[in-house]
């Protein structure tokens, strides 16, 4: 084990000053079960920096009004605030204009979006919708749903013992009966980075659209969307630092142009009589009601904050982070790691052999320790391993070495409690 | 750990390692299956009934270490009981993982139930420890299909 520890030097570890990013976030600071908190479930939702929190209650505290409405100066102020928000979303994905950034509450409801407005305009009985062996519940039921709907059918890729897509079986999935390739960027149970520019490329050649599910990687990664070429890209910005409650769907103008409607309501259309509405440009056809208007703000700020940072140092920190965590768990005996593609970010999965998932978390939550377990939203995933469960360990740039060392201290605890 | 000590002892830790009555039952003539799916356990509960009396039990799945140790060792205790003595341990089980006071007759009942007490200072871990129990109460009722926690 010393040897494994020895081949990553600890200097390499210190290309941020992580001692002073920590102090960003408040609800680090704090002792669980009387050990310092060691929070490792960053895929599941991140903590946020004082920044997010001081812009929404700043928001509140000075702005608070109903945007694209009132002319008095708080409405104004407030339509400024959230319009300057998606002008931080558009440059941070590099979308080629603000109106293709469409605000929902987040990934799942960004799914749901595009399956009832695309799916149902440009899906028919006997189409196909490719997604992969890999993909978050939420990218697998609004597509079933859609199927059921129209009578089409959901065709998946399989998947490596590396958890990795087998781009073979991918290439003789697309045929003149798909419609829609819906993958996901990187996958929250294996950490898997699928190679998306490629899988665009692919499906492109023969006129598909693709969606991809950019939750788990905008935390990590830096992504452009035009240079993905993808047609719609979505995330989170509770697991970007933000609020919850709010989310992302970047789709090419066109495609949005070409969309019904999601829900109608206010601020969707731009006249209404009994007999005919209208309904308003992009992105505000699929804004209807008052928006998450605190939510916008503070994923702006969130933006503003790891680009602060920035997204290349943080994928490399990241990723020395996570070279770490394996080898030291991998040195443990009776550890499996779930998912070893060559490219991973972020998330560590593992078995214990002998222990259930579940008894690792609360051993380890004893210890201060805050992991994940369970199949993680992704059934599918852990019946391809043969597995009930994972226990799940992922981090973020504010994540150290020395708490990786205590998280294989308490898995180490776990052993000796089991025997 | 002593918190720990008192979720993990070492009968429970047994039952889980070397879980009795484990395996389907031939002859069965009730039987459920039970998820949570808030962490994927699972288990199929098989029950010889004969009149009202539990003739043989027996269960398989997947799961921690207190859904397993919970199952087998439910499945040791009931043997010869009747359905309403089944139920009524159900009820006092469930009072004993989840803190509820009370019923101190009923406590000595659930003899080396009592085991689980520990439970009680886990609140996310007592859907574990009731699974089976839940479990053979849909089998019992013969409500069929699958049950599940949440």
């Amino acid at each position: 084990m010393e040897a494994a520890i020895a081949k990553i030097s600890p200097k390499s570890l210190t290309s941020l000053d992580v001692e002073k990013i920590r102090e960003d976030f408040p609800i680090l600071r704090q002792r669980v079960h009387g050990k310092p908190l060691v929070y490792l479930d960053n895929a599941a939702t991140s903590q946020k920096p004082q920044a997010v929190l001081d812009a929404i209650s700043g928001y509140y505290s000075r702005e608070n009004s109903n945007v694209h409405r009132g002319i008095h100066s708080l409405s104004e102020r407030a339509t400024l605030a959230y319009e300057g928000a998606r002008a931080k979303v558009r440059a941070f994905v590099n979308a080629s204009e603000d109106r293709e950034i469409v605000f929902v509450r987040g990934t799942t409801e960004g799914i749901n979006l595009v399956a009832q407005t695309y799916g149902k305009k440009f899906l028919k009985t006997g189409d196909e919708i490719i997604v992969t062996a890999m993909e978050h519940h939420s990218n697998i039921v609004p597509w079933q749903m859609l199927c059921e709907e129209v009578g089409a059918r959901l065709r998946v890729v399989p998947i490596n013992d590396q958890g990795e897509l087998l781009l073979g079986e991918f290439q003789s999935l697309l045929t003149e009966k798909t419609k829609l390739v819906s993958v996901v960027h990187v996958s929250n149970a294996l950490g898997t980075v699928n190679p998306v520019k490629r899988i665009v490329e692919m499906a492109h050649r023969q006129g598909i659209p693709v969606l991809l599910d950019g939750a788990q990687a905008v935390p990590h990664l830096r992504v452009d969307v035009q240079e993905l070429d993808c047609d719609f890209y979505l995330f989170s910005g509770h697991k970007l630092f933000g609020p919850t409650g709010i989310g992302v769907l970047y789709g090419k103008a066109r495609w949005l142009e070409a969309m019904p409607p999601y829900q109608g309501g206010g601020d969707m259309i731009l006249s209404v009589t009994f007999e005919k509405t209208v309904y308003n440009e992009l992105p505000y056809k699929f804004e209807a009601g008052t928006p998450h208007v605190a939510g916008v703000v503070g994923l702006g700020v969130a933006i503003d904050y790891v680009t602060g940072i920035g997204m290349e140092a943080i994928t490399a920190y990241e990723s020395e982070l996570l070279a770490y965590a394996t080898e030291t768990i991998s040195a443990l005996p009776g550890v499996r790691i779930i998912g070893t593609a060559k490219d991973k970010a972020g998330v560590l999965s593992f078995i214990l052999s002998g222990v259930h998932a579940h008894d690792i978390g609360t051993i380890l939550d004893q210890e201060g320790i805050a992991i994940r377990t369970g199949h993680h939203c992704a059934m599918p995933v852990m019946q391809r391993f043969g597995v009930p469960a994972t226990a799940r360990a992922s981090f973020s740039f504010y994540n150290t070495k020395k708490e990786i060392d205590a998280f294989v201290a308490g898995v180490q605890k776990v052993r000796k409690v089991f025997g | 750990m002593s918190g720990l000590n008192e979720l993990y002892q070492e009968v429970i830790l047994d039952h889980y390692k070397n879980p009795r009555n484990y395996g389907k039952l031939e002859g069965a003539n009730k039987t459920a299956e039970g998820f949570n799916p808030l962490c994927g356990d699972q288990v199929t509960l098989y029950v010889r009934l004969q009149g009202d009396v539990i003739q043989d039990i027996r269960f398989e799945g997947s799961g921690c270490a207190i859904s397993k140790a919970c199952a087998s060792m439910m499945t040791t205790i009931l043997k010869g009981k009747t359905e309403a003595e089944a139920k009524a341990l159900f009820q006092r089980f469930h009072h004993l993982v989840t803190g509820k006071e009370g019923e101190p007759a009923g406590t000595a009942e659930l003899g080396k139930l009592k085991v689980f007490s520990g439970v009680r200072e886990f609140p996310v871990r007592v859907k574990c420890a009731t699974l089976a129990w839940h479990t053979l109460r849909a089998a019992l009722e013969e409500k069929g299909g699958a049950i599940s926690t949440e």
